[in-house]
């Protein structure tokens, strides 16, 4: 298996919270964040992981990328044209409502209302889809 | 109870045949409910009220999941890590999955869209997969990432029974990740309301 799947694998399914622990580097504030934004993500686990393409693309490496880019991954046309790049703030404003930011996405999901949640997610996100901790470069 | 590590007394004493004979009563509701979206698509009532396409696109989306679910549901079954008990949870959950993707591929035919294949290959992370509790904490996870899916995808529809449907398949979901925990020595119902 590719190490970006081992390691999403990883993160999804055991130590996170130490690693956050880890990341936050003793802040409980910035760790109790992380930690929760990873709870949020748990909503993603159907159709998403960090390492691998399932129904939904990969988010590794997600911060900086261009919407609909990663290689092989079966995109619908709205994605791909969107001329979003993946950032805090399209990020918030894609996930609060994403078929309403982007008409015609396949990801036919309603997005999380809650501010306060979609920011513990995207600290999540910009932690655990550094390329640096998911990427082939990441420790195994 | 809270500790078990293997499949409970509780859980092991319903018979498999009478755990899969209410499995058929609970999908044939959901079929039901689908089917009788389909139809009513093609009415000028629900045509002015709903967007026929976009109903197939979150069916699909949905189907492809199920379509995974059962792809992962097969691995851990193959995997020789579970017990009797537990395998044939898992072989009635899988069975589930089937049925529901079969009702959604139908449905998206019957919209006039073609339904999502399974995929080639899935990645599942199959080097993390080394016990029984492994495998039943991967399913656990996917049932709850589904469960949340359904949720998301049930106030999109512009047809109210296929609303209805995807809800009956979520509180199906729901059984199965309540389950799951509950086999894995966990809290079977830790929340008043899912998200
Ligand atoms: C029901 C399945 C489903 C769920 C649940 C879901 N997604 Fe998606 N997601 C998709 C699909 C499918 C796509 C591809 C969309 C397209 O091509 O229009 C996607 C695309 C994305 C993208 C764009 C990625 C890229 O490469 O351009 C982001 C970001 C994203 N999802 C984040 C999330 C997050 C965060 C969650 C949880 C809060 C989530 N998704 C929940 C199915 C889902």
């Amino acid at each position: 298996m590719r190490r970006g799947a081992v390691c999403g694998a990883v993160l999804a399914l055991a130590g996170v919270a130490f690693v956050a622990a880890l990341a936050a580097g003793g802040d409980p504030t910035r760790a109790a964040e992380l930690d929760a934004g990873r709870e949020v993500y748990d909503r993603c686990l159907a159709c998403h992981a960090i390492g691998y393409d399932r129904v939904g693309p990969r988010h590794c490496g997600l911060f900086g990328r261009r919407a609909g880019s990663v290689p092989g991954f079966p995109y619908s046309d709205a994605m791909r044209r969107s001329g979003i790049v993946w950032g805090p703030e399209s990020l918030d404003a894609f996930l609060r409502d994403p078929p309403g930011f982007v008409p015609g996405t396949h990801m036919t999901w309603a997005g999380i209302p809650e501010p306060d949640a979609r920011s513990q997610l995207i600290a999540w996100l910009a932690f655990a889809t550094a390329p640096s901790r998911c990427g082939p470069a990441a420790a195994p | 109870m809270r500790k078990s590590p293997s499949v409970s007394p509780t859980a092991a004493r319903v018979s498999r045949r009478s755990l899969l004979a209410g499995g058929g009563a609970t999908l044939s509701a959901a079929a039901i409910g689908l089917l009788a979206g389909a139809p009513s698509l093609l009415g000028a009532r629900a045509a002015r009220a709903s967007d026929p396409s976009a109903d197939a696109r979150i069916l699909n989306t949905a189907l492809a999941a199920e379509h995974e679910a059962v792809a992962a549901y097969q691995v851990g079954a193959e995997s020789g890590l579970l017990a009797k008990d537990a395998l044939d949870l898992a072989v009635q959950f899988q069975g589930h999955h089937k049925e529901h993707a079969e009702l959604l591929a139908r449905t998206v035919r019957a919209l006039g869209g073609a339904p999502a294949d399974p995929r080639s290959e899935y990645a599942f992370p199959v080097d993390q997969l080394q016990s029984q509790t492994d495998v039943l904490r991967f399913a656990a996870g996917l049932e709850k990432g589904a469960v949340s899916a359904y949720l998301g995808a049930v106030p999109l529809f512009g047809n109210r029974d296929l609303a209805k449907a995807a809800a009956s398949i979520l509180g199906d979901e729901a059984m199965h990740w309540s389950v799951l925990r509950y086999i894995l020595g966990e809290n079977p119902v830790p929340v008043a309301f899912v998200s």
